[in-house]
């Protein structure tokens, strides 16, 4: 499996895009840093950017990887290796690199800013952790979206939705049911919603360590208090390892037993 | 060598193979023949395992290879299309699957042999069919596998590397390995090929010698002895 973790991520380190959105990230880094002068509000922004670009990006590589490797895939099938190991490799080659450039995009101005003399270094790490889960688990969605479609353009189209609907629909479904169901309680039913979708459990996660939580209200202090514990915290940290490991069991899964 | 029982495989509603049975016995050049859809690729993408049937059994030497993957390890491959990924160099390409095998290799003598050192340095996707094919030729026969596989293995290829191919087979078939070979080229298949395996409507339609085949259809010719296997009569 490693071999072929090696061969991808080469692969794409040495295409354009990586570099591209790699560089994206660093000037952002920098010119929120040096406009702002203020590590809070730039996490913040940051946050709002990654929470709906990290997803989008996750997807889109994932699912153009996938297709445009089909060669590769093949000539690998049939050499003596795992079925498995192909597509575990070629899915860490891909989320490791997206996850390496945003990184290291972003963590080299902040700490050129000094962002370890900061207060807001957990906060800070806290955004790079759910980045890289966010890529982690969309690189696996999408992945598995291209395994069960041969069509390229119907792989492509399913995944776009997917983000569409993590990103934006599920948002709205969720507060028209609030305001639907306004008459009972609804706390935990919209700490389950949260849960079930990795895009706003990484805002909430996020944004609930920040101090504007204060203004969040009612709901914000029961958010607060199950978010702000540490058992919040490992919970849904849990959560989102969760969303990760199921695609990619899904996807060792359906790999056995493709035919190519 | 191979030894294969009741094999079904569908796509879809589209059956395939129904029910093939097949024994190959160690050393010397079998073709697999057959018209258009007969399920001749299957049935080596089966023996990959890059195909999962959807009943039956595969025994290399006596192993079933249901679920495994390293008895690959004996077998070379030269697929009908050669797809490869096309930002990698030749040399990186030839590197790259010695790495994966991590076996003994020969392919600087092949590459003399195809004329391929001006296109080392180039990109697989820069490459005409026949010299694609030719880095495909290459990297199935550098091994030393019992098992050689090869799916139409003369696709775009020039006289000279024709005539080169044989000779390779030829050399491969005394060092007593097992080769499978597809091919719709009789007079190729005619000049090689040792015994002959006939595929119809996913079932062995015969097996036997060329001599064999030329009895039992009355034809003079290789040609005409296929083109007529289908209206003859009599089974296996």
């Amino acid at each position: 499996m490693f071999k072929i973790l090696k061969y991808s991520f080469y692969d794409l380190i040495r295409s354009r895009w990586s570099y591209v959105y790699f560089l994206f990230y660093l000037l952002l880094g920098f010119v929120l840093l040096f406009l702002n002068n203020d590590v809070s509000k730039a996490v913040i922004t940051l946050m709002n950017i990654i929470i709906i670009l990290v997803p989008l990006i996750g997807t889109i590589f994932g699912v153009m990887y996938f297709y445009n490797s089909k060669e590769f895939t093949e000539l690998l099938l049939a050499q003596p290796i795992k079925r498995s190991s192909i597509f575990l490799g070629q899915y860490l080659g891909v989320a490791g690199s997206l996850s390496l450039s945003l990184v290291l995009g972003l963590g080299i101005p902040f700490v050129l800013y000094g962002i370890f003399k900061s207060d807001a270094i957990f906060d800070f790490s806290l955004l790079l952790v759910t980045g890289a889960f966010l890529t982690m688990i969309f690189t696996a969605l999408s992945f598995n979206i291209s395994i069960s479609n041969e069509n390229k353009i119907k792989g492509f189209g399913y995944a776009v939705l997917l983000w569409l609907f993590m990103a934006v629909i599920y948002d709205g479904l969720f507060l028209m049911s609030l305001i639907v169901f306004k008459e009972y309680p609804l706390d935990s039913f919209s700490l389950v919603a949260t849960m079930f979708n990795p895009i706003d459990l990484s805002r909430t996660l996020i944004l609930l360590k920040l101090d504007i939580s204060a203004l969040l209200g009612y709901t914000g202090a029961v958010f607060k208090q199950f978010f702000g514990t540490n058992t919040g915290l490992f919970v849904s940290l849990g959560t989102l390892l969760l969303w990760t490991v199921l695609p990619i069991w899904r996807l060792t899964r359906i790999s056995k037993k493709k035919d190519f | 060598m191979i030894k294969i029982e009741n094999l079904h495989k569908k796509f879809g509603k589209n059956v395939v193979l129904s029910g093939l049975d097949l024994e190959i016995k160690n050393g010397g050049i079998f073709a697999i023949l057959g018209p258009n859809g007969s399920g001749k690729t299957t049935l080596i993408k089966s023996i990959l395992g890059m195909v999962v049937p959807n009943s039956g059994q595969i025994y290399l030497n006596g192993a079933t290879i249901k679920n495994g993957w390293k008895y690959r390890k004996q077998i070379d491959y030269l697929p009908q299309i050669a797809n490869f990924p096309g930002n990698l160099k030749v040399k990186e390409l030839i590197r790259m699957i010695k790495d994966l095998r991590q076996m003994p290799s020969n392919e600087e003598e092949l590459i003399t042999q195809f004329k391929l050192e001006p296109f080392l340095d180039k990109k697989l996707s820069t490459l005409s069919g026949g010299t694609k094919q030719k880095v495909n030729i290459v990297l199935s026969f550098m091994f030393e596998s019992p098992l050689l596989i090869l799916d139409e293995p003369t696709t775009g290829l020039d006289p000279a590397a024709l005539i080169n191919l044989k000779k390779l087979i030829m050399q491969e078939k005394e060092k007593g390995k097992t080769i499978l070979i597809t091919s719709h080229i009789m007079q190729f298949v005619a000049e090689i090929a040792d015994e002959i395996v006939y595929l119809l409507e996913g079932k062995i339609y015969f097996k036997g010698s060329i001599e064999e085949l030329m009895t039992k259809t009355q034809q003079t010719d290789l040609e005409h002895a296929i083109a007529a296997i289908a209206t003859t009569p009599t089974h296996v």
